[in-house]
């Protein structure tokens, strides 16, 4: 645990990549292969599955360190991660503990099956025998989330310094739903047996955004473009007559979407499909929404099924007949899968939305000019889509977020003017700031609540926000404060739907702050009604 | 009902029986100054009390001041209310303010430590009624290690930057932390080169403190000369083109915020060392209890939350006042730090 925690916290204590990769290929290369196998699967948020929930720790940790309940909620308000609250509030260490990470890790499994009194006895003793860094890595393994500025890009790129493995090979060995629990580390990065390669998906190629002008690209005729739909992005497996969906967070979501089993038996066995997960129904493409709704359910009922029926709109064709394609140009591979995607699709023309294999291709479209194109993104919205994908014809399936081969190129976002109502402190490197605001549109003289935002600003300009609310609070609601409506802010936002879930009775999407309109005095930000006008019929 | 013998106003904490501020935020005729920081001292006043050893520092920042010194626990009386000061331990000068009128003591702390840091008259607990306390750091999260033990970091970890070739930035106060860190780091084998807001402060304290020397960093000195060397420079000095000279190096920064994670990462900052010239939470319980009082005014800090704990947990009759002291702000400018550019050429004129 002590090299462990010394490893994190170095980690942790610089903002230099270089750095980062020593400490890791380091720790790569001295610890055992167990703690090696454990590091990995934490950094990759494979964490062994919680044994004790956050609300006991928090009492558990408040009764040990002697405090009322409230301090130490208002502590944690404060210091914004359970983790380093707890392990900050706990008296000093007094004893030590020599056990390794796999060994402590080993006790978290053990501890599953244990009464409350004897979880909270190891609690206890296991706390104060590590220090105050050791304490807050035992923690973060505990509670989750283990966010400490490492990548999984970066993690990879050390253990293929300490192995001397490809950092692209590597990374498909590391995906897939492999646990600390079930595999070796010997296993994992140097054996390729069948049973684990069954469901293991390919890394995700991603695009970078359009920097400049699109016209940079070169010529129009090089690319090929695409809808950039607004739903999961998603790989669908078909290897031995069984299918895995697995999400871009690397989520295996094959029980979420019951209908993507139809896939069976008209998909050939050894396919690999890249594609969007879109609620789809009645021959339109539903709103983003609808999408969340099943994304958030564990079970799906058939009312759901029925309101919300899904698709795959497909992509890009990763493996054919057995073979890893992903090293061919993107029209090559485009081919493919447009003749499977055809001839799937061919001859289901008569069925019932139920009845039918629920995928279709995502169009792809080539352009005279980039003006043409550009003229397409203008129907981005309508079509329901985010913009346009720009993809070089003779690009390979490439390994993570890469620059060069794909570009996105998004429509414009919305934007709104609106008032700061509410603050809360953020977290992690933002803890003890006010940084996460609602925003109010006026409705009939009065503020209404439309959006919550944390991000945009410059880190300047939050401590200047931080400071005025500060002073001019209101009212406390735990950690939120209400403000005198004073600030008007730019809100932009990237979709709007109808939504009976919102007081305002809107949704958007993926709302961040543009600018501080410092020149604008509250009686001139937008109304709800302007909001609502902004919604495509 | 009786006036409050201190009460909280819009220019500051108020003696009315005697007519005087105390370290008030808006010009008075006449202010009780607890310390020199510059939310505490301010300018234009028309007369400033403090004690003596805090007179060169307010001159210094604040210019041509009226000024009556002060020693400790000496009292005077101003309209029948008597007045004296009391070690705090904070900064060197820095003092508690004991008032006394009719049989009833206030103790108003500023800004105050419990640790002796080896630069400034150790804080003493004086007994009191009321005591109207400070808590920045009023917060079970917050638990100082000894000075010794963080000043032996602070050296082990500028050798290692040395061993490595790259110069160790320190960011620290200009008055106060700058010299208490720079009292005690290891001069056995580096030099200290210093921001020039940081260098003018420690000289006008050289002549109150046995300090090692210090290098005044100007465009004459040479990258060569500072590698490997010690800086130490105010925080608002971290990210400046005034950095540049120092390539290559690592950052650091002392303060009791560098407790949170968060707080050091936000900055950008390499390394952060828990060093704070504030009380911790049980220093503030230790002193509150030392004074034997039965009321307490929190102020600038986590006032709400350390007052309700003060009630509910100890017994006591403890309210909250907003004030405008800023405790340890990591991101305040602090007025002392000029643009050390404008050192560079008054040194080359001289």
């Amino acid at each position: 645990m002590k090299e462990f925690a010394e490893m994190i916290r170095v980690i942790d204590g610089t903002n230099k990549t270089n750095l980062k990769v020593a400490a890791l290929t380091e720790y790569f290369k001295t610890a055992a292969d167990p703690d090696k196998l454990w590091a990995i699967a934490i950094l990759s948020h494979r964490r062994p599955k919680r044994p004790v929930n956050t609300t006991l720790m928090r009492q558990w940790a408040t009764a040990l360190s002697g405090i009322p309940e409230w301090l130490f909620e208002e502590s944690y308000h404060i210091v914004g991660d359970l983790a380093e609250t707890i392990a900050l509030i706990l008296p000093s260490a007094e004893k030590s503990t020599d056990k390794s990470l796999s060994e402590i890790i080993q006790d978290i499994i053990d501890l599953r099956s244990k009464e409350d009194r004897e979880k909270q006895a190891y609690l206890s003793d296991i706390w104060l025998r590590l220090n105050y860094y050791e304490r807050f890595v035992f923690n973060k393994i505990m509670t989750g989330g283990f966010r400490i500025g490492v990548s999984q890009k970066l993690m990879t790129r050390a253990l293929a310094d300490a192995t001397g493995i490809d950092k692209d090979v590597l990374a498909h060995k590391l995906m897939g739903s492999w646990t600390g629990e079930n595999t070796s580390f010997q296993e994992l990065i140097f054996e390729d047996n069948e049973i684990a390669r069954r469901g293991k998906p390919y890394p995700f190629y991603l695009a970078y955004a359009v920097e400049a002008e699109v016209d940079d690209l070169g010529s129009v005729t090089d690319w090929a473009m695409e809808h950039k739909w607004d739903g999961i992005r998603s790989q669908s497996i078909i290897r031995s007559g069984e299918l895995f969906v697995w999400s871009r967070g690397e989520e295996l979501v094959t029980d979420k979407y019951p209908e993507f089993q139809r896939f069976l038996g008209k998909i050939p066995d050894g396919t690999v499909i890249d594609g969007e997960i879109l609620p789809f129904k009645d021959g339109q493409i539903l709103h983003f929404n609808d999408l969340q709704k099943r994304i958030g359910r564990k079970t799906i009922g058939k009312k759901l099924l029925a309101d919300v029926p899904v698709v795959v709109v497909a992509y890009d064709l990763l493996e054919h007949e057995g073979q890893d394609i992903r090293h061919l140009a993107y029209a090559e591979r485009r081919a493919k899968l447009d003749q499977l995607v055809t001839e799937i699709n061919q001859g289901e023309e008569q069925l019932t939305q139920e009845e039918r294999t629920p995928i279709f291709l995502s169009e792809t479209m080539y352009f005279n000019s980039w003006e043409a194109a550009a003229e397409e993104r203008d129907l981005a919205r309508e079509k329901r889509s985010e913009g346009l994908m720009i993809k070089r014809k003779d690009s390979p399936y490439l390994v993570g977020r890469k620059k060069g081969d794909w570009w996105k190129w998004k429509t414009d976002p919305f934007s709104i003017d609106a008032v700061l109502t509410y603050a809360m402190r953020g977290h992690g490197r933002r803890a003890n700031l006010y940084t996460d605001y609602t925003f109010g549109l006026w409705d009939q003289g009065e503020l209404v609540t439309f959006a919550k935002a944390y991000s945009g600003l410059t880190d300047a300009e939050f401590r200047k926000v931080d400071a005025w609310i500060k002073k001019n609070t209101l009212e406390r609601f735990g950690p939120v404060r209400s403000v005198t409506p004073h600030h008007v802010f730019e809100i932009a936002f990237e979709g709007i739907a109808p939504s009976t879930r919102h007081k305002s009775g809107v949704a958007t999407r993926f709302p961040r702050i543009v600018r501080w309109r410092k020149d604008k005095p509250i009686e001139e930000a937008n109304t709800l009604d302007d909001l609502k006008a902004l919604i495509p019929d | 009902m009786r006036d409050p013998l201190l009460q909280f106003t819009d220019k500051g904490i108020y003696c009315k029986q005697a007519g005087v501020y105390l370290d008030p935020w808006k010009p008075v005729k006449k202010a009780l100054i607890t310390h020199g920081h510059a939310d505490h001292s301010r300018w234009g006043h028309h007369q400033y009390i403090t004690h003596k050893d805090n007179v060169p520092i307010i001159k210094h920042r604040l210019g041509d001041i009226e000024v009556t010194e002060v020693e400790y626990d000496k009292s005077f009386s101003i309209n029948n209310v008597n007045f004296s000061f009391f070690p705090a331990g904070h900064i060197p000068g820095s003092s508690q303010i004991r008032v006394e009128h009719k049989g009833e003591v206030w103790v108003f702390t500023g800004d105050y430590k419990v640790e002796n840091d080896g630069i400034s008259v150790p804080f003493e607990p004086v007994q009191c009624d009321t005591f109207i306390t400070e808590c920045t750091f009023g917060l079970p999260a917050f638990k100082w290690q000894p000075q010794a033990q963080v000043m032996n970091d602070i050296n082990t970890w500028c050798a290692q930057n040395n061993a490595e070739g790259k110069t160790s930035v320190i960011f620290a106060y200009s008055l106060g932390k700058a010299q208490r860190v720079i009292k005690h780091l290891d001069t056995s084998h580096l030099k200290i080169y210093c921001h020039g807001a940081v260098y003018k402060m420690t000289e006008v304290l050289r002549h109150q403190l046995d300090l090692p020397p210090t290098h005044l960093i100007t465009r004459d000195t040479t990258k060569d000369e500072l590698v490997g060397q010690i800086v130490v420079a105010p925080p608002s000095a971290h990210g400046s083109p005034w950095m540049r000279r120092m390539v290559p190096y690592v950052t650091s920064s002392a303060s009791g915020w560098m407790t949170f994670r968060g707080a050091r990462r936000r900055r950008a900052i390499d390394k952060g060392f828990v060093l704070s010239d504030h009380c911790d939470w049980e220093g503030l319980l230790q002193s509150i209890e030392a004074t034997g009082c039965e009321n307490v005014i929190t102020t600038h800090g986590y006032q709400e939350i350390f007052a309700r704990f003060l009630r509910e947990e100890k017994g006591l009759n403890a309210i909250s006042e907003r004030t405008q002291y800023e405790g340890e702000n990591l991101d305040s400018k602090d007025s002392a730090d000029e643009n050390p550019d404008e050192h560079d050429q008054k040194n080359q004129d001289v």
